[in-house]
């Protein structure tokens, strides 16, 4: 046996050992629920104390599968090895067939089947539906004609009808989004960057304003500068495209900071929730107070 | 010493960083917060409405973003409890009603338990479709949501009933991890929208640099990733719970403790990555 290998089986052993020991002695990981208002809802010690709470041996399950996916995920940061591989199929066949269920059930059903057979779909699937026809319903007749049509490309002849469809996609999610950015990004982005060079309050200037303004609006000029490659960087533009680059450097230097953040939240909560819900180290919501 | 750092495996920082984050959360560091003017005008905009005005909820994330959007939502809920405002929960992301569900149990269930289903605050579910929902429900929301979650007929629900579409609410309250989120509303609603729709939102860390030219003619508040989540913790616990509130409402500012330390790793990891950088191009072993 390699020494690597024999130092990581130890390791888990020794963890085996701590996990079983903590679990048959305080209940690591444990996960008690009460009736609240027609639903289940984790219990707190004052439920558990009175006795009103079970153990959910589901959502305790549910702690430990994630805590163990956790960990195999994390071990990709050591190497990637056979646990990280499980870890990421379950993940991806997992994710696939819930956004197939949720697609189905909440596109498919209320949202076609729904407007086209109402009193059907009513009967059986959705009791909250209307059973009456809306106005235009023949109108879900053309995404249904859509819908066989991009699944075509699935049968062994005629795999080009499936285009059309993707055409009809293409050119509907081009013309939204172009309207979208074209409003909202580069309209109101210019009206956005027209302002005041010299802010004045309450008959006094604001020198912090206008420190900023000036700064943004240079900045936005020097950035332009930078990107305008029909004259050559050289001179005055030169000099000025290099305080664009500048600027650039600086907004990835922000948003690297932000990404750092958001990265080290994501690595928080995970930590959170071994130390806290699995192995009981921290207590920070007092769920378990005198337990 | 220069060439064990220039050498260095990795996974040491990875196991710094491990440590960085993890001993301030086993020793529960926290710090104290100082609220900036972002997230004083989201605040402000949630607290400028009056009891009974509508306020969408549209939480547009899911587990993975969890860490640093489930702080923002919880207090958004809790804010909105406070005020007795009416609201209408939604998601564009298909994991999203869990999301909803989990904050409703948290703070509405748990800490309000007076406020009445269908009446003070609905859960509309998920709709798919993106960008194309919004531009829907900006002009008709009965269109695409003809019941709730639970599959009650929308007009069966009496705080729907004089709801036509998005721009019949006092204010969107949008918790966004990517698309569709942030971006998408501030595109198709209150840019086109602008004297009828307000927005304020929470949006992670990745995201927030995206949105700064939106504020504040397109978006008036924003609370950035998770140092913006316990700002405006903050607020909502100094007014509504000044003598030591639940510890659920302060999720966000503990996390601050490990962001702190984290932080002062990166920057010594970026000085002393630089410096080995610069030494070895002193000593010919790099070209510029």
């Amino acid at each position: 046996m390699k020494r690597e290998t024999l130092i990581w089986l130890i390791v888990l052993v020794i963890a085996g050992i701590y996990l079983s020991y903590r679990f048959a002695t305080v209940g690591i990981g444990s996960v008690y629920v009460q009736e609240l208002g027609g639903e289940q809802a984790e219990a707190g010690v004052a439920e558990i104390a009175a006795g009103t709470a079970t153990l959910s041996v589901s959502r305790t399950f549910g702690v430990w599968a994630a805590a163990i996916f956790t960990l195999c995920i994390f071990s990709f940061l050591y190497r990637d090895n056979p646990l990280y591989k499980f870890a990421e199929s379950v993940v991806v066949g997992v994710s696939a067939a819930y956004w197939m269920v949720v697609q189905f059930w909440g596109v498919i059903i209320p949202n076609l089947l729904g407007k086209l057979w109402p009193a059907w779909i009513q009967s059986w699937a959705m009791p909250g539906l209307s059973p009456l026809y809306g106005a235009y319903w023949y109108m879900n007749l053309i995404p249904l004609a859509l819908g066989v049509m991009l699944l075509w490309r699935l049968a062994p002849k005629g795999a080009w009808i499936a285009r059309w469809p993707l055409a009809f996609i293409v050119g509907t999610t081009a013309g939204i989004r172009m309207v979208g950015f074209i409003e909202a990004d580069f309209l109101s982005q210019i009206a956005n960057s027209i302002v005041p060079l010299v802010v004045a309050t309450d008959g006094s200037i604001d020198v912090w304003a206008c420190i900023r303004n000036w700064i943004m609006i240079l900045g936005i000029m020097a950035c332009l500068v930078y990107f305008f490659f029909s004259i050559e960087h050289k001179g005055v533009v030169g000099h000025v495209s290099r305080v664009g680059i500048w600027v650039l450097m600086i907004t990835f230097g922000a948003s690297f900071g932000y990404t750092v953040m958001g990265r080290i939240a994501l690595l928080a909560i995970r930590f959170e929730f071994l130390f806290d819900d699995w192995l009981w180290l921290i207590d920070p919501l007092q769920k378990r107070v005198g337990l | 010493m220069y060439q064990f750092f220039k050498t260095l495996d990795r996974r040491w920082v990875f196991l710094l960083m491990a440590l960085a984050v993890g001993i301030p959360i086993l020793m529960q560091l926290q710090f104290p917060e100082k609220p900036t003017g972002l997230a004083v005008v989201v605040f402000e905009e949630v607290e400028r409405l009056n009891e009974g005005d509508k306020v969408l909820m549209a939480f547009d994330y899911d587990p993975s973003g969890e860490g640093e959007l489930g702080p923002m939502a919880t207090s958004f809920v809790r804010h909105c409890c406070e005020k007795r405002l009416k609201m209408y929960f939604t998601t564009l992301w298909p994991a999203g009603p869990q999301m909803i569900q989990d904050s409703i149990n948290r703070v509405i269930r748990a800490d309000f338990p007076g406020l009445v289903y269908g009446v003070d605050y609905v859960d509309l579910g998920y709709k798919s479709g993106e960008e194309g929902v919004i531009k829907v429900i900006v002009t008709n929301l009965r269109q695409l949501y003809t019941t709730d979650a639970r599959g009650t007929n929308i007009d069966q629900i009496p705080m729907c009933l004089d709801v036509d579409n998005v721009q019949d609410m006092d204010l969107i309250v949008n918790v966004s991890a990517g698309y569709p989120g942030t971006k998408e509303w501030v595109q198709y609603a209150s840019t086109p929208y602008p004297d009828d729709i307000r927005i304020v939102a929470g949006c992670t860390g990745v995201q927030a640099p995206l949105f700064y030219p939106y504020v504040p003619q397109q978006l008036p508040g924003m609370l950035a990733a998770i140092k913006g989540a316990a700002e405006y913790e903050e607020l909502v616990v100094n007014k509504y719970a000044p003598d030591g509130p639940d510890p659920k409402y302060l999720e966000a500012k503990r996390r601050m403790g490990p962001q702190l330390v984290a932080h002062l790793l990166m920057i010594a990891l970026i000085i002393g990555g630089n410096t080995i950088y610069f030494i070895e191009r002193r000593r010919g072993g790099v070209s510029a």
